[in-house]
């Protein structure tokens, strides 16, 4: 097992754990929400990171999804009902927000992304029979997979653990496949790849359906969880804070948007409990990142550990050289 | 539901109380039998970061100013406070409602501030069986869809602006009125009121404008405003301040009448000349010279060096009623039904609004302070004052329609009542 393999599946055995170590339900409510604010921000990364697209308006995509579970259920219909016609509805929004949005690419796409994110959240506000407005829309239950119970803080978190680490899986798959690699491509050298004879917007295209899927997830899922859903969800500063746990965290890793999740949930709601500036501590923590660590946490730390290990091979060069053998 | 899953950490806890037991009956003497009753703890809802800040500020003021005037005691126990910030978001104030209740273990909420707050915690505090005694002004929460475990002290949002409707209807005689009010549900209750109020006693709401509750400029809407012969402003926070200055600099000259918020006394220290004239209604009025409100004014005077407007005042407000319900359960909180029934019962005359009591859907009844803004009567350094002209007495939330008639209209929106021809 290389040492990338064992820190995965260490990884995983202790988010399976994590809710028997801290106990309290208040925490393990606390590590959901870094779950699935991390799927949302694995979507953002999609773009970001592997696209260089920055959008400013995937909380939009998130609303839709929630939306559409609160008023396919007020309407009568069941939870498996409601997560299709999420999932679905979302994914057409999605393609219609792309494919106005990929007319264009850098300060345009971002400047166009907000916009039809702002958008979304008028209709959210304003178009009061479907959406309820300012006041909101509460969602009374919670599904039942295979007749387990969501309505515990435990199961609800088993239940966006396994969610994650599949969204983790196919964000993996997808980075590593040809379109994905290709994807890569047309962030690097889009004039290039179209010149070999890659249909450019077709994978920018693909590769936004699929960020807005992940998003439609990360909705469901928060819908779920709070159990109500209001245009606040949707406004700017959602999509503003998914894009910085992105950027936080490190784009175009995997890991770098489930850190940046963690970082902003937990000062959010956990330090703002003590500290009644939180929000200039993380304004604070974000501009140390850009400074330090301009590449983002996962990405930064990674080189720290990398020079510091260097800089002890220069040291200790006989007791090192084995070990780095080992360690390509 | 909630607590039985921290199995690994209850056997922790056990393991950590029997060593420190042990301990403890090794070291010293057994504890007395009959020991201080556990502190009572209250979580407070506020908002103290975002567009509402300065709202959700006063509201944690008004608290601790009662909390220091009883020495943080309630019906003999501690009162340990827990304040949690919303950051006046509705996903703010379920996370924070879940610290409150799931990790800090309180016996009850006051709070929280906004509308849509209150909305998003509502099934949660009454799966959790949790009295919560809040300032929002959700009216649908104490009538259509009422949520049996809150209590508001308060006001609905047109519980004050009804009133108003009344008496520009009958006694400044207002006939064509133009309402403005921010673009969220306590603007549309509060105008619906009015409105309401206002064309059953004879006047005509002409027009209905809505800002958003964040804008700039309110000149576009200012330009609007022309062929009537009155205005009502329900804006909330700091809004009217803004939304009078460039009133006043558009040259209007209308009279304007606002709702609760519209001139809270909290804003007197920065209104300007262009305020004068303004008349308002609310729950709460500085300008009452009863021993109750002398206190808590000086009371927060002096801890805070603060002029108090109803956010404050209400939430002193809700103390007092804990403070009764808890003695009159004989200081036991545990059984919540119980405890919530005895906060219902609660009947008091020395709240700094008056005399205040609730309705069988658990909304105060209480007065209702019309007051005109001027210099006359000022106090506490201020150069403006609102002073009171007319008090309605024992208002409730249905006005003076009886409740099965105001029940069956929609809850007021932004259509609702709708704009007729008069």
């Amino acid at each position: 097992m290389t040492p990338r393999r064992a820190a995965i599946v260490a990884g995983i055995i202790v988010l399976i754990a994590l809710p028997f170590a801290i106990g309290e339900d208040y925490y393990i409510n606390i590590a959901s929400q870094i779950l699935l604010y991390a799927i949302f921000a694995l979507g953002i990364d999609v773009l970001i990171g592997y696209a260089g697209l920055v959008s400013l308006g995937h909380a939009g995509l998130f609303g839709i999804a929630a939306y559409i579970i609160a008023n396919v259920l007020a309407a009568g219909y069941g939870h498996t009902v409601a997560i299709v016609a999420a999932l679905i509805g979302t994914l057409i929004a999605t393609a219609g927000f792309a494919a106005v949005a990929l007319r264009s690419a850098g300060i345009t796409f971002i400047m166009i992304t907000l916009a039809l994110g702002e958008i979304i959240w008028g209709l959210a506000y304003r178009w009061i029979s479907v959406t309820n407005g300012d006041n909101g829309i509460s969602v009374t239950t919670r599904p039942m997979p295979f007749g387990l119970s969501l309505a515990s803080p435990r199961g609800f978190y088993d239940a966006t653990l396994i969610i994650f680490l599949l969204a983790m899986v196919a964000v993996a798959i997808f980075v590593h496949s040809p379109l994905g690699v290709a994807l890569a491509g047309t962030r690097d050298q889009p004039r290039r790849m179209n010149a070999l004879g890659y249909h450019v917007w077709m994978i920018r295209f693909l590769a936004f359906l699929f960020s807005g899927f992940l998003s439609a997830v990360s909705g469901i899922l928060f819908v779920y969880y709070n159990e109500f859903i209001s245009p606040q969800a949707l406004a700017l500063p959602a999509s503003a804070a998914g894009v910085l746990m992105v950027i936080a965290g490190g784009a175009g890793t995997l890991l770098g948007p489930v850190v940046g999740s963690a970082l902003v949930v937990i000062v959010q709601n956990v330090v703002s409990a003590y500290i009644t500036r939180w929000n200039l501590m993380l304004g604070a923590i974000f501009v140390a990142i850009v400074i330090f660590m301009p590449e983002g946490l996962v990405p930064g730390v990674r080189r720290l550990v990398q020079a510091t290990r260097r800089a002890a091979a220069r040291r200790w060069p006989r007791a090192m050289a084995s070990r780095l053998r080992s360690k390509p | 539901m909630s607590r039985k899953m921290s199995g690994t950490m209850t056997r922790r806890r056990l393991l950590a109380a029997t060593t420190a037991g042990a301990a403890a009956a090794l070291t010293r003497v057994p504890a007395p039998a009959v020991a201080a009753p556990a502190p009572f703890r209250v979580g407070l809802l506020t908002v103290k970061t975002g567009p509402l800040a300065a709202g959700g500020i006063l509201m944690q003021q008004g608290v601790l100013t009662y909390l220091k005037e009883k020495n943080y005691r309630m019906a003999g126990r501690q009162v340990d406070l827990v304040i949690a910030d919303t950051g006046g978001s509705p996903a703010g104030a379920k996370t924070k409602a879940q610290e409150l209740i799931e990790r800090d273990g309180v016996d009850v909420i006051l709070g929280p501030l906004a509308a849509f707050e209150l909305y998003a915690i509502s099934a949660y505090v009454i799966a959790h069986k949790m009295p919560t005694l809040s300032l929002a002004a959700a009216d649908n929460l104490t009538q259509r869809t009422p949520n049996p475990y809150l209590l508001r002290a308060s006001a609905t949002s047109s519980q004050a602006s009804q009133p108003l409707g009344h008496y520009a209807a009958t006694r400044l005689k207002l006939k064509r009125v133009i309402t403005i009010s921010e673009d969220f549900a306590f603007g549309y209750e509060q105008m619906g009121g009015f409105q309401a109020a206002f064309q059953r006693d004879g006047g005509c709401v002409v027009k209905k404008l809505w800002p958003p509750l964040v804008t700039p400029d309110y000149t576009p809407y200012l330009a609007q405003i022309a062929d009537c012969d009155g205005v009502c402003q329900g804006f909330a926070g700091s809004n009217p301040l803004r939304f009078m200055k460039q009133y006043g600099s558009a040259g209007l000259k209308y009279p304007v009448v606002a709702g609760e918020a519209g001139a809270d006394d909290f804003l007197l220290k920065s209104f300007g000349e262009e305020a004068i004239g303004l008349v308002s209604a609310a729950p709460y009025t500085l300008d009452l010279e009863s021993d109750a409100n002398l206190r808590f004014v000086h009371g927060m005077l002096k801890n805070f060096d603060a002029i108090p407007g109803q956010y404050a005042a209400l939430l002193y407000g809700n103390c007092q009623v804990l403070d009764a319900g808890l003695t009159a359960a004989g200081g036991d909180s545990s059984d919540r039904e119980k405890f919530m029934a005895a906060l219902k019962a609660v009947r008091l005359t020395d709240t700094p609004r008056g005399p205040i009591r609730f309705d069988h859907l658990n909304n105060v009844i209480g007065t209702i302070y019309i007051r005109r803004l001027g210099k006359e009567g000022a106090k506490y350094g201020l150069k403006l004052w609102n002073k009171t002209v007319h008090t309605y007495e024992n208002v409730s939330q249905f006005w003076t329609w009886p409740e099965k008639e105001f029940l069956a209209h929609p809850v007021y929106s932004r259509d609702y009542p709708p704009l007729t021809k008069c």
